[in-house]
C-alpha cells in the first residue's frame, strides 16, 4: 500500500530523526503531539520559537522539533533559556525537560527563573524517574517507590511541584497528565500565550524503568490510573496538590499578571536614569 | 490491497485512519482510546517486531483524530471523509 504517510504534525518535527527513542508507551510522545498541536493552533511564527531542553528523556525534544532548538547541559535549560528570553524579546522560549532536570539537578535555576517571572514557558514531563540514566531516585519518586538507587523503597519527601513554582512566584501553574491531551493542549496554548513565567507539570508513564521496576504493568494501567485518580480543580490552593495514593488534583492552578523580568528592569532603570535609559531591541 | 483512504461515490464512511507503520511502537493507546472502538490490534508485525493496530471496523471510524492525539510515536492520524462541511 503506497500512500501519503505524512502526519499531519509532521511539518513540526524533524522526521529524518523519526522514529524516536522514547520506549512503547512513554507519554513523552504524547505530550509533545499535544505540544505540536498547541503551536499550530496559535499558528506561532515558528522563527521566533525556541525549545531549551536539558539532559533526559524529555530533554530529547528540542532535537525532535523542527524550530530553533539548544540541548544544554543536565539541569541548566532554564539558565540558557533565562538569556535567550532576555536576549530575544520578541521571541518565545520554551523549555521542555523533564522533572530530574527540572525540579531536581536544575532546582535552584528554576525557583529563581519563577522569582524574576522571566517571560518563558516551562514544560516539566514528571515520570517519576531518571529515565535516561537507569532509573535513579527523583525528587517526586512517590514514597516507598522502588528505583535502582533505593532497592528498598523510596524514604525521601517528594516535591510538590507546583507548589513549589507557584510558592517561588510562578504567574502561570498547572497539572495534566498525558491522558487529558485535550485539556492539556488548551493548558500549552494558555501558557504560550502567557506573558512571564508560565509553568505545566505533565504527568507520564515511564513504563520500561519506573512501572516495570514497581511492578504497576504496562503503560496504559498508569494511564488508566490517572483517568481514574483525576480530581479536576482549577484554582485549587497548590498546598493541596500534592501527589497522593488514589487522588491526582489536576488543573490550572495559578493564573495572574504580574510584570515579567524585563517589564521590571526596564521601569526601575527608567525611573533610576530617565532619558539617558535606552531600552534594549533584541540582537538582530 | 485497496486504498482505503479515499472516498469513492457511495461510501458511506465518515471517517478512516492512516498508519505509518515503520513509526509504530505497538503500545495500544489508539486502539484503547479509540472513542467509537473502530481500531483493533492485529497480529501483524512491523519491521521492528512491534504489533501493529488495524482499523477493524472501518464504518465506525468517524475520524475524530483521537488517535493522532493520543499516540506518542506520530504513526497514526485520523481524517474525515465525505464531511458535509467540505
Amino acid at each position: 500500500m503506497t500512500e501519503i504517510k505524512s502526519h499531519p504534525v509532521d511539518g513540526l518535527l524533524r522526521t529524518d530523526r523519526m522514529p524516536h527513542i522514547w520506549c512503547p508507551g512513554c507519554g513523552v510522545g504524547t505530550s509533545v503531539n499535544c505540544f505540536t498541536r498547541a503551536i499550530e493552533k496559535l499558528e506561532m511564527d515558528l522563527d521566533k520559537l525556541h525549545v531549551v531542553s536539558g539532559i533526559g528523556c524529555t530533554g530529547r525534544v528540542a532535537g525532535y522539533i523542527n524550530v530553533d532548538s539548544f540541548h544544554t547541559t543536565h539541569g541548566r535549560a532554564l539558565a540558557f533559556a533565562t538569556g535567550l528570553s532576555l536576549s530575544r524579546p520578541d521571541s518565545k522560549v520554551v523549555v521542555y525537560s523533564g522533572d530530574g532536570d527540572i525540579a531536581a539537578i536544575g532546582g535552584n535555576h528554576l525557583i529563581h527563573a519563577a522569582r524574576r517571572n522571566v517571560d518563558m514557558t516551562v514544560i516539566c514531563v514528571n515520570n517519576y524517574t531518571y529515565g535516561m540514566t537507569g532509573g535513579q531516585v527523583t525528587p517526586t519518586t512517590p514514597d516507598k517507590a522502588l528505583a535502582s538507587t533505593t532497592p528498598f523503597g523510596n524514604f525521601e519527601h517528594t516535591f510538590n511541584i507546583p507548589n513549589l513554582v507557584a510558592a517561588s512566584g510562578g504567574t502561570y501553574v498547572a497539572r495534566w497528565t498525558v491522558f487529558h491531551v485535550r485539556q492539556l493542549t488548551r493548558a500549552m496554548v494558555s501558557a504560550l500565550k502567557h506573558p512571564g513565567f508560565s509553568f505545566i507539570e505533565v504527568l507520564s508513564p515511564c513504563p520500561t524503568l519506573y512501572m516495570r521496576r514497581n511492578k504497576l504493568g504496562a503503560a496504559v494501567n498508569l494511564m488508566e490510573y490517572f483517568k481514574e485518580s483525576a480530581v479536576i480543580e482549577n484554582g485549587a490552593d497548590t498546598r493541596t496538590v500534592a501527589l497522593n495514593e488514589g487522588k491526582t488534583v489536576l488543573g490550572e492552578f495559578v493564573n495572574v499578571r504580574l510584570p515579567t523580568l524585563r517589564e521590571s528592569y526596564e521601569e526601575r532603570m527608567k525611573e533610576a536614569l530617565g532619558e539617558k535609559f535606552v531600552p534594549y531591541e533584541g540582537s538582530k | 490491497m485497496a486504498n482505503n483512504n479515499e472516498s469513492t461515490p457511495g461510501d458511506k464512511r465518515k471517517g478512516t485512519v492512516v498508519i505509518n507503520e515503520d513509526r509504530c511502537k505497538g503500545c495500544t493507546y489508539c486502539v484503547r482510546y479509540c472513542p467509537t472502538g473502530a481500531l483493533e490490534m492485529s497480529v501483524r508485525l512491523n519491521h521492528k517486531g512491534y504489533t501493529l493496530p488495524e482499523l477493524a471496523h472501518p464504518e465506525k471510524c468517524n475520524g475524530c483524530d483521537m488517535c493522532g492525539m493520543y499516540c506518542p510515536d506520530f504513526a497514526i492520524y485520523g481524517r474525515r471523509l465525505n464531511s458535509r462541511e467540505e
